[in-house]
């Protein structure tokens, strides 16, 4: 019944430019919806779905690309609330690129509480606005201004980073193996890093704890690597620093978690092709040369490793993953390693090799990993 | 053993032994013992019981002379738990004669022999909490009352005699009433008050409610003053007294009635004593009875007996009159409900009339919704049966059964498994019968007929029909509302963004505003269509009808 009344104002699509600077590119959209609005029409707002069924794996890239799949979000009483909060986040955002300022995702939550009414309950509200915002301009939240708190990962190893200084610019190189028992920290924006470093590979490791035992007994030193601790599953910093590094330096790069579906199919999966949620950035957020050389099922056996039993939500996992994960779809070498894990109802952790003293793990695990291509995955 | 057997040659045997001991119990003895029997099992509710047995007699009294009942209730705290119970009513009095049976003897009535819609049924009542007094206080029952302007008053005081249930006048003479006609009681018993559920206030005011035509004025222990007053001018539709219907007669009655018919042949006896027997059905009963039609009742055995009362169950029968019954109808119901009770909406229905087991009855239920009734907890059931509230047992009462039975959720209230709906609501449902089952004599609770079950939850759902459709129109004008302030609320900031990016001026943010207004408001009908998409995501997936729902809410 509302299509026949065609005087009540119709939908108006509004173009969201995908080039040129991000903010022409807001004022543009906005000049869209202003123009709409006096004609007494209702401006409609195309962003992409931002999940994993929206996204598909591209081989030959080596990383997820989001589909067409897209949301309509048209300006009516009930989106009015949405609509006014993306508009002021619009504002803020052009705002800081115009000043050449910088807001956190929390600063931003915060800002949003001068809105009166508009403003956010909490931050993950905000934070799904910026992130809508992202998709529609196809963008990293860096570029509209806006910082994570995240920590990007802990570095060390045989890698100088030439940073800035942020007071005078002048340029500072950070020797990342002289951090004494510490480690160089990756920033929230990495775009702008260089590197110089001879070191033959990149370790990207799970756990804190792992990293420490490495670091502790130099293993990068032996290796002549780069260790990096991605604490869980990688944030986009992480992700981007690893992928800058790998491309200046031509570096291969090597994952080391646990043997569960969690450190496969969250974090390594995340690391190499992105994620579901971040699809229209994944070409700058991913690592697609990396490879696995965590625990497998075959290690389990091999190293007679102690196991814990799988848990209902690691099968639920699996099965999500072998359904659902465009990745592990078309990696019959993934599917194979998960339904075997599976079979075992099993899994074993990074420091489960202490079993056969402390350093096992350097001495003999990543050795023999390393030496042996076949056993690794892809 | 064959010693004692010896032994008992010489004395007296067990047997004997028993006998001597074996004796008539008398009724009154017999309920002095059982006084949770009526009702009287604890001192709270021995004062609600009193005063519900003295106005329930009262206002039968009124209704049958055909006068607006008016009736006061006075409690007075005569300290140590005991309690002066005052009832008065402008009934039509009571002659001198029948005074000691009525309020001094047990099962002394004229209810019970009649098959009419009334109160009382059994004559225990009133008679009952004289027992109780004068068990607990010492004290007698006094009585004064009055048959006609022109006549004197007549007092007295009275004792049961519980082993005789004979009543004892104690003292008695003329007076002077200033009134009509009339009748006071005044009675001590040992009670206990407290005010709240089950309490005499709770119970007059439930009264008021179901009988709008009464006006009560009571007096609480603590002389607080409280006046229900009547609703309407308007009667009760006398009940007519009907002759019972062959399908409710059991065998023992049968026996009995079989024995004390004046009828001389079987055939007239089933014509006149019984409803809805012709003498084509008369004739039909006795052949499937393969008895004949002019069989004298008084010469008919056990087994013939048994014979008709199988071939009544194996006849098909007309339905018993239904216009023995008085319902109050539902225009009355929501007249009592509104002034007794301040919700926002009303609703009531009067079901037609059904039969369980021979008896005629008329299911009413009635809502209130809203306004100031208390929303977080399970609805107040308020049970009626003959215009008297049912104030104990809920849980055993088919009403409950009904109410909990019925689906609540579609009208609107909210309700878990097995359990009376949640909500600002009261819901109401009355039973009319010439004779109301009850689960037990102290008459609180009433049994689980299926037919009345039935008719009861189909009552309910008409009113609950009647509660959806207000209801949901109340939450939709609530959402318009919400929508409304919604778009006041964020309009100024979409215009306030644009106008910080796009550096507008201040007439351009104006229009902004005022154009998106225009749009959101007028398009409203719009939103049905264009918001599925938006609406699961920011929680607001309520549908609009057309027109603007400006009425319901009142």
């Amino acid at each position: 019944m509302a299509k026949d009344n065609k005087d009540e104002g119709k939908d108006v699509k509004i173009k969201v430019k995908r080039d040129g600077k991000v903010s022409a590119r807001i004022v543009d959209l906005s000049k869209g919806i202003f123009d709409t609005i006096i004609k007494k029409d209702h401006p409609q707002i195309e962003t992409p779905i931002r999940a994993l069924s929206n996204v598909s794996y591209d081989p030959k890239s080596g990383y997820f690309v989001l589909q067409d799949t897209t949301k309509t979000r048209t300006l009516t009483v009930n989106t009015v609330k949405t609509f006014a909060q993306t508009l002021r986040m619009l504002a803020l955002s052009k705002n800081l690129v115009d000043t050449d300022d910088i807001a956190t995702k929390r600063e931003a939550y915060y800002v949003s509480k001068n809105w009166g009414e508009a403003r956010f309950h909490e931050q993950p509200e905000s934070d799904t606005v910026m992130d809508d915002i992202e998709a529609m301009f196809m963008v990293n939240r860096e570029q509209l201004g806006f910082l994570p708190e995240e920590k990007g990962g802990d570095v060390a190893g045989q890698l100088i980073v030439v940073d800035k200084d942020p007071e005078t610019g002048k340029e500072v190189k950070i020797d990342c193996t002289k951090m004494g028992t510490g480690a160089y920290s990756v920033p929230s924006s990495v775009e702008e890093l260089k590197f110089e470093t001879k070191a033959k590979f990149i370790l990207a490791i799970e756990t804190a704890g792992m990293y420490q035992r490495l670091v502790k007994h130099f293993y990068w030193k032996k290796a002549n690597c780069i260790l990096i601790s991605m604490g869980g599953v990688p944030t986009r910093a992480c992700r981007r620093f690893i992928r800058r590094l790998s491309d200046d330096k031509k570096l291969p790069v090597f994952v080391f978690t646990d043997g569960d579906p969690y450190g496969w199919l969250n974090i390594y999966r995340t690391l190499k092709v992105g994620s579901g949620n971040a699809a229209h950035i994944n070409q700058y957020f991913c690592v697609p040369q990396a490879k696995f050389i965590g625990i497998t099922a075959q290690d389990i056996i091999k190293y007679d490793l102690p196991t814990h039993p799988l848990k209902e939500i690691d099968i639920k996992r699996v099965k999500d993953g072998i359904k659902n994960d465009p990745f592990i779809q078309q990696s019959p070498q993934w599917q194979k390693a998960l339904n075997d894990l599976v079979k075992m109802k099993k899994r074993a952790e990074q420091q489960a090799l202490a079993k056969h003293g402390l350093n096992y793990v350097i001495t003999t695990y990543l050795p023999d990993k390393m030496a042996d291509p076949k056993s690794w995955l892809p | 053993m064959a010693k004692d057997a010896k032994e008992n040659k010489e004395t007296l045997t067990t047997a004997d032994r028993l006998a001597e001991k074996q004796r008539d119990i008398g009724v009154a003895e017999f309920f002095a013992r059982n006084r949770h029997l009526l009702g009287f099992d604890n001192k709270r509710k021995a004062l609600l019981m009193t005063v519900k047995e003295a106005v329930d007699n009262a206002l039968d009294a009124c209704e049958e002379a055909v006068i607006l009942p008016e009736i006061s209730v006075e409690l007075i705290d005569m300290q140590n738990d005991r309690f002066r119970v005052i009832v008065e009513d402008n009934g039509p009095g009571i002659v001198k004669k029948q005074v000691p049976n009525i309020f001094a003897k047990l099962l002394y009535g004229s209810k019970f022999h009649t098959f009419k819609q009334a109160r009382g049924q059994q004559g225990i009542g009133i008679s009952a909490a004289a027992l109780y007094g004068q068990l607990t206080t010492g004290r007698p029952i006094k009585i004064l009352t009055k048959i006609g302007p022109d006549k004197p008053a007549y007092y007295c005081e009275l004792h049961i005699d519980t082993k005789n249930n004979k009543p004892e006048i104690i003292r008695e003479e003329e007076k002077e009433w200033k009134k009509e006609h009339g009748t006071r009681l005044e009675l001590d018993i040992e009670a206990t008050y407290q005010k709240g559920p089950q309490s005499v206030d709770q119970y007059l005011k439930e009264t008021a409610i179901v009988n709008p035509h009464v006006t009560v004025i009571y007096t609480t222990p603590k002389a607080e003053q409280f006046v229900f007053p009547r609703a309407t001018d308007q009667l009760p539709k006398e009940p007519k007294e009907i002759k019972p219907h062959p399908y409710g007669i059991e065998l023992g009655v049968m026996m009995k009635m079989v024995k004390w018919t004046e009828c001389r042949t079987l055939q007239a006896f089933l014509t006149q004593e019984f409803s809805r027997v012709g003498s084509g059905t008369a004739k039909e009963l006795c052949e499937k009875a393969a008895l004949p039609p002019n069989t004298k009742p008084a010469d008919m055995t056990p087994q013939m007996i048994e014979r008709l009362v199988e071939a009544i169950k194996n006849t098909k029968l007309i339905s018993p009159p239904t216009d023995c019954i008085s319902p109050i109808t539902s225009e009355l119901i929501e007249r009592g409900l509104k002034k007794e009770i301040k919700a926002e909406f009303f609703c009531s229905i009067t079901r037609p009339p059904a039969v369980y087991r021979g008896n005629p009855f008329v299911i009413e239920a009635a809502i209130a919704y809203g306004g100031e009734l208390p929303g977080d907890r399970p609805s107040e059931v308020l049970r009626f049966a003959n215009r008297v509230p049912l104030m104990y047992q809920q849980g055993a009462c088919a009403i409950n059964e009904a109410v909990i039975d019925t689906n609540w959720r579609p009208y609107g209230l909210n309700q878990s498994q097995g359990s009376v709906p949640q909500g600002p609501v009261i819901i109401l449902v009355h039973l009319a019968s010439v004779w109301a089952p009850f689960t037990s004599e102290a008459k609180e609770a009433i049994a689980h007929y299926p037919e009345i079950i039935k008719e009861m939850k189909l009552a309910l759902q008409e009113c609950g029909r009647l509660l959806g459709s207000y209801v949901n129109k109340k939450k939709r004008v609530q959402s318009e509302f919400k929508k409304r302030s919604y778009i006041e609320k964020y309009l100024p900031h979409i215009g306030g963004a644009l106008k910080e990016i796009l550096a507008l001026n201040d007439t351009q943010e104006r229009k902004v505003i005022e154009s998106l207004k225009d749009v959101l408001e007028t398009s409203r009908h719009a939103i049905e269509l264009d918001s599925v998409e938006g609406a699961g995501e920011d929680g607001f997936g309520l549908e609009f009808e057309e027109e603007k729902t400006d009425e319901g809410e009142e």
